[in-house]
């Protein structure tokens, strides 16, 4: 091994403990926070735990079933408790579902990654061409339309656009399904493939048409600063134009700042798959979310507050990774 | 901002346009380029092989026939190994023997091929920017200040060969403050004063306490330095902006008469130099 190669390790080995030592503080103050926020709000666990029956449930049962839960305690001996089961990974069982928080999280995580991977790589292929597109042709026609696009979108809600693409799409159109993620009423050995893509379409282009607008305006600002630059202007000079300054000095500077972007936008990506996913009855995470928000399902609201926390840390450790190994400034940085 | 501004430079020759900062000379050889900002307003002529440079013609012919020699390290990828650069600007020929041959002739070890921009010390990052232009077989070459940073024997190597380059029926525009270094290897020097040219000498003329030189600014500026009598001139270069109506250099000449303030002097022959002043002899 290399003097370089062995420096390169000890700095990666302290960016990968100063990240852990991150993730372990932001989600403990996320535990806390969300406990006492939970804590205070007006949701009954009791009563969400027993529904509609509670009018037979009389005043010395619910006392028992509080007892039963430690509902009692004070609320830090509630929050200790509540942590270590976490620690040992047990996040509680869900009250709506009436089966283990990760399991659930988990089956719902796989139908919404698939919704997600797919939304991501639409918005982002077609997000950077637009971009690129309307940068390199600035000031042009076909950039003020894809600007004017972008704008448009950027400012439409999600749900909107679900619903409309639903209206157009499925009710009037009848090309695809309203929602859900299988058919109706078909057993689970029966559903094919091309079943449970003609169920992700719909969603996953309503996520991505608006994912697009801004991996778009960011690409195209970033690459209008790259085609501003000395280096572009020296390029010219020595006589490269049109498509070879693009690939040779173009995608090269701006393709690290667009995937890094692209991994740094999960937080966006969970947010967008929480509106569409409620819009089209997709079961996926985001669906969950909402349910577990309404019908208070305490256990299930907190998992999947954790959850998300490190799915979104895990997006912006991607994206750090990658300009800490992929840019040459940062790898290469100590050789001078 | 430039404004009547005469020069040529022919083949076999090197022509040094010097001059102050701000006196327009990098916009100069922007503007021979074609690159310039896309808001710049640009009128006059350039002419090349006797046929007038059109943007067409300049987009055709920068890079093989005309090169650059830019200023800093900024004017190369940031993300792109300096080797690789250098043989993109190879137009004919093998390029990864070029690259080669011009580092070793510049004295870029082996490894600095495989180097990113940020990790070049200043001097190495001038000798690759003079590189890309020597390998590219052009013409004509406008080296923009390819001389600061650099330490005297390198300045001496690449002056040299700049001179070479002339002499084997190119044409080299050298743009410097520099006045002594670029005396070494000139055949004409053109004085800049605020965006146009006062005069073009002889670089033999540039003696003694510049008796022999024809405009006040280029005797003031010749007498400015250390190694003559060190005297600078009063005043500085007017702003773009408030340009004065008349001789440009009026306001700081010792020359300078009623006359002068009426109109900017046309360009004049004189003592095989042309010279921008009424009052010159």
């Amino acid at each position: 091994m290399t003097k370089v190669d062995k420096n390169f390790y000890i700095k990666l080995g302290k960016f990968f403990l100063l990240k852990s030592f991150r993730i372990a503080t932001l989600l403990f103050a996320i535990c806390i926070i969300s406990f006492l926020l939970i804590k205070n709000s007006p949701i009954d666990p009791i009563q969400a735990y027993i529904g509609a029956d509670m009018l037979t449930v009389g005043p010395e049962q619910r006392e028992r079933i509080a007892e039963y839960w430690g509902l009692n305690l004070p609320v830090m001996v509630q929050f200790w408790n509540w942590l270590s089961a976490l620690l040992t990974g047990d996040l509680g069982t869900s009250m709506i579902y009436r089966s283990p928080v990760s399991e659930i999280i988990s089956e719902r995580f796989i139908h919404s990654l698939v919704l997600m991977i797919a939304a991501w790589l639409l918005s982002g292929i077609f997000g950077f061409a637009m971009g690129v597109i309307a940068a390199m042709k600035k000031d042009t026609w076909i950039d003020k339309i894809i600007v004017w696009y972008c704008y448009t979108l950027a400012s439409t809600p999600t749900f909107w656009v679900g619903l409309l693409m639903l209206i157009i799409f499925a009710v009037w159109l009848g090309w695809f399904p309203i929602g859900l993620s299988v058919p109706v009423g078909s057993l689970a050995e029966d559903v094919s493939i091309a079943d449970r893509l003609r169920h992700l379409i719909l969603p996953a282009v309503t996520l991505s048409i608006v994912g697009v607008a801004n991996v778009a305006l960011h690409t195209r600002q970033k690459m209008i600063d790259v085609l501003a630059s000395d280096y572009v202007l020296f390029a010219k000079a020595r006589g490269e134009r049109g498509f070879v300054l693009f690939w040779r000095h173009g995608l090269r500077n701006i393709a690290l700042p667009a995937v890094t972007l692209q991994f740094a936008a999960f937080s966006e990506l969970f947010g967008g798959a929480v509106l569409a996913e409620q819009v089209f009855s997709y079961p996926g995470l985001g669906q969950a979310t909402v349910e577990a928000g309404l019908r208070g399902d305490v256990p299930l609201l907190l998992g999947l507050v954790i959850f998300s926390t490190i799915f979104i840390f895990a997006g912006n450790l991607i994206a750090d990774l990658i300009y800490y190994v992929v840019d040459p400034r940062t790898r290469e940085g100590w050789r001078i | 901002m430039i404004s009547s501004l005469n020069i040529s430079v022919e083949a076999g020759e090197i022509l040094a346009v010097v001059g102050a900062s701000g006196s327009g000379k990098s916009l100069l050889a922007h503007a021979i380029l074609g690159i310039l900002p896309s808001n710049a307003k640009v009128s006059g002529t350039i002419k090349f092989n006797g046929e007038i440079l059109t943007s067409a013609r300049q987009e055709a012919l920068r890079g093989r026939e005309i090169a650059l020699v830019p200023q800093s390290v900024n004017y190369l990828d940031p993300l792109m190994r300096v080797g690789k650069q250098v043989r993109t600007s190879v137009k004919k020929g093998n390029e990864a023997k070029a690259q080669r041959e011009v580092f070793e002739r510049y004295r870029l070890k082996s490894d600095v091929d495989k180097m990113y921009p940020f990790q070049l010390s200043g001097g190495m990052a001038r000798r690759t920017l003079l590189s890309t232009a020597m390998v590219s077989g052009a013409r004509v070459i406008i080296a923009d200040e390819p001389t600061p940073g650099l330490d005297p024997a390198v300045i001496n190597e690449a002056l040299n060969h700049f001179r070479d380059v002339a002499d084997n029926g190119n044409a080299v525009m050298l743009i410097t403050h520099d006045i002594e270094s670029a005396l070494k290897i000139a055949d004409k020097i053109a004085v800049l004063y605020a965006g146009s040219t006062v005069e073009v000498a002889p670089a033999n003329n540039f003696t003694g306490n510049g008796e022999k030189l024809r405009h006040p600014y280029s005797k003031g500026l010749w007498r400015a330095l250390p190694q003559n009598e060190f005297i600078p001139i009063p005043g500085s270069q007017p702003h773009p902006s408030t340009l004065p109506s008349g001789c440009l250099f009026e306001p700081r000449c010792v020359k300078a008469t009623l006359e002068c303030t009426k109109a900017q002097p046309v360009m004049r022959e004189l003592r095989n130099g042309i010279v921008r002043c009424i009052h010159a002899t």
